[in-house]
């Protein structure tokens, strides 16, 4: 499904992925897993396509399709989702006109009508109760005034209402209490499907307590220097990353 | 520049008196000294020093002061921006109040006067001595004592105590010659103790020629009245439109000014607003949507004479091209008009790199127990809110509608006639969508 090979990218001129390969396959759940600054986040925006960042060198094929060459809307509309670490407020547009927005313009690429109001409200009614996420919220502006745990059920609520084929969650655990977490890691796992992928991009084994990895990987300047299966995060949380660099520098 | 019309004057002012009511007269010669002496307004001042009026007034332009009739049907001439409001509907020509019957009026309260001002100055001497010019002689405005020497006609509108209007009051005012042309209009508009009423003003020009028009607007809101002004500018670019709006509120009134420049020239708008009783309440917003090389500048000014009141300013731009946004919030406070609350917002968009924007707050307060606030940026769309919103698959262009519609939106909120509200989200999302590059129906604008 997602092919990354020698993938350099830089942002303002700094190189911060160095030669990064991953293989993603449908029905896989990966975890990326690294210290501060190791690039974890800069690997999300190169995938999502955000502007800031340029790829110098290697590729990144989904689904057989270059990515590089599509604009983000583009990339969203092939079926990549992406939760946002810090999701942005958007004064003055309202969360169902956003929604309805997203949705209608996923329809028009894949050539299908705009959605009815009543679908649309139907499919709203559903999505919110998979995150448990209140109907005033939906009435507002777009995480205007939400709290951290707020605007991460947000993030899953819109996935939930575009249903990719690939959802990369940035460290969507971070700022979420113990039941906020339960409840987004709930909902990413009844979003799960043997045709979806999953990347979880996160510091901290917590949130892969709920949500179990098939793989994980360790970014460590800017390139993946260890994988394994689910017990190496174990192994991350109790012996910290300061190891793992002792075993690259090696 | 300014000896043309000196001329003009000294040659013809027993015809342009002859042509006038005989109250406009009486002040008529003082303001042409007034305006002999200040000249139109230069960039070296520093209520003017934004927008540069030389080039536009320094070009060859016919007044009317003959009267003669200008042969135009409004309702053929304009097109309504806002169909489907219920309003009571009057044309201003020019400077002539279009007399023709509207159906349309038959249901405008017997006790309410709306008439041409001259006819008010037959009919209803009284009312005119009493408050024509009030506000406007006594003004250190080159523009302002130049509508005083040369303005004949007008809007007049009268609501008497306790008359509040159920629908809105709609002032259409066309520019219509075959000739670059000025026009000077005097409005004057009277709400008694309790009264209500709106007023929505729309601009607009008809043919293709450069348009001058120099308006000035006094209104006076007496005591627990309340008065909505809603301006919605529609002119062509060779359209300059200078618009004095001078209101005088009494105690416990209520007003909202609220002016839109959707196309236009050259715009300079400036508002003055005087609190002159305790517990006013006053909201004073405006929106511009620019491109190309128009001009807009709203000069605003609240004076808070007397204690307790409250206002609230908020303006809005989004220029793009060569355009130039200018806004000035003058906000006075008198020694004892205590525990006043005034507010003011101004913020700017520049869509590109070339679009100019000056903004100048200017808060002078000589009270001790008041709040006030003042609030001024320029910036750009976020390109973060512009990242999240294209990973959710809506297209560049849409994102960057969605955004700019937003940053109108309250602008619109403020609107207090539901179906006006919804005409203009509709107008303003044409506009950024550059449906509406030019006013519906016109041939002039490129």
């Amino acid at each position: 499904m997602l092919e990354i090979k020698n993938l350099h990218a830089s942002i303002n001129g700094k190189e911060i992925l160095k030669g990064l390969s991953l293989s993603v396959k449908p029905g896989e759940i990966h975890a990326i897993m690294g210290p501060n600054g190791s690039g974890k986040s800069t690997l999300s925006s190169v995938i999502t396509g955000n502007p800031a960042f340029e790829v110098t060198q290697g590729s990144i094929i989904f689904e057989g399709k270059d990515l590089q060459e599509m604009a983000p809307e583009k990339r969203a509309n092939e079926g990549i989702f992406l939760s946002f670490q810090y999701p942005v407020e958007i004064p003055g547009v309202s969360m169902v006109n956003f929604m309805r927005t997203a949705i209608n313009e996923q329809r028009k690429y894949r050539e299908l009508p705009p959605i009815s109001a009543t679908d649309f409200l139907r499919i709203m009614r559903e999505k919110k109760a998979l995150v448990e996420m209140d109907n005033k919220l939906t009435n507002r502006s777009v995480n205007e005034g939400f709290s951290g745990g707020e605007k991460k059920r947000n993030e899953i609520f819109q996935m939930a209402m575009l249903e990719p084929k690939l959802a990369i969650l940035d460290e969507t655990d971070s700022g979420l209490d113990i039941d906020a977490l339960r409840i987004v890691a709930h909902g990413v796992n009844k979003l799960k499907s043997p045709e979806n992928a999953t990347i979880v991009i996160t510091h901290y084994q917590r949130l892969l307590e709920y949500i179990i990895p098939d793989y994980v990987h360790v970014l460590h300047d800017g390139r993946i220097v260890k994988s394994g299966g689910k017990e190496l995060a174990l192994e991350l949380e109790a012996r910290g990353y300061d190891w793992i660099k002792q075993e690259v520098a090696v | 520049m300014e000896k043309q019309y000196i001329d003009l004057y000294k040659t013809h002012h027993s015809l342009i008196k002859q042509h006038a009511a005989p109250v406009m007269n009486e002040s008529r010669d003082a303001s042409f000294a007034l305006f002999e002496k200040l000249g139109f307004p230069t960039t070296k001042l520093e209520n003017y020093k934004y927008t540069d009026l030389k080039e536009a007034l320094s070009l060859d332009y016919g007044l009317n002061v003959r009267r003669l009739d200008f042969p135009v049907d409004p309702y053929q001439a304009f097109k309504c921006d806002v169909p489907g409001i219920q309003s009571y509907l009057y044309f201003v020509v020019n400077d002539a109040f279009y007399p023709e019957y509207n159906e349309q009026n038959a249901e405008l309260p017997k006790e309410v006067i709306v008439c041409s001002l001259k006819e008010a100055a037959e009919k209803y001497p009284d009312l005119m001595a009493k408050y024509y010019g009030r506000l406007s002689t006594q003004k250190q405005d080159g523009l302002v004592a130049f509508n005083g020497a040369f303005a004949q006609d007008g809007f007049f509108m009268y609501v008497p105590k306790n008359v509040q209007l159920d629908r809105p009051v709609q002032l259409v005012n066309i520019m219509r010659a075959d000739v670059d042309f000025m026009a000077n209009a005097h409005n004057l508009i009277i709400l008694e103790e309790g009264a209500k009423a709106q007023l929505l003003v729309c601009d607009h020009t008809v043919d293709d020629v450069r348009f001058v028009s120099n308006r000035v607007t006094e209104v006076f809101v007496a005591e627990n009245a309340t008065y909505e002004h809603y301006k919605l500018e529609n002119t062509h670019i060779k359209t300059t439109n200078l618009s004095t709006l001078l209101i005088e509120q009494q105690a416990s009134s209520n007003v909202l000014g609220n002016v839109i420049t959707l196309h236009n020239g050259l715009t300079r708008n400036s508002i003055e607003i005087a609190l002159n009783g305790e517990n006013c309440e006053t909201e004073l917003c405006g929106m511009v949507i620019a491109d190309k090389k128009q001009q807009v500048d709203n000069f605003t000014s609240v004076l808070h004479n007397m204690p307790n009141c409250h206002s609230n300013e908020l303006f809005k731009y989004v220029l793009d091209d060569v355009s130039k946004g200018a806004f000035t919030g003058r906000l006075y406070v008198a020694k004892d008009a205590q525990k006043t609350r005034a507010y003011q917002t101004n913020r700017n968009i520049l869509l590109n790199r070339t679009a100019k924007m000056r903004t100048k707050p200017q808060l002078e307060i000589y009270a001790d127990d008041v709040k006030c606030s003042h609030g001024a940026t320029i910036g750009q769309l976020d390109e973060q809110a512009m990242f999240y919103m294209r990973t959710r698959g809506i297209p560049y262009e849409e994102a960057r509608l969605l955004l700019m519609f937003a940053f109108t939106a309250d602008v619109i909120d403020n609107i207090r006639i539901p179906a006006l509200a919804d005409r203009m989200k509709m107008l303003v999302e044409k506009r950024l969508r550059g449906e509406l590059s030019k006013c519906e129906g016109c041939t002039i604008c490129q």
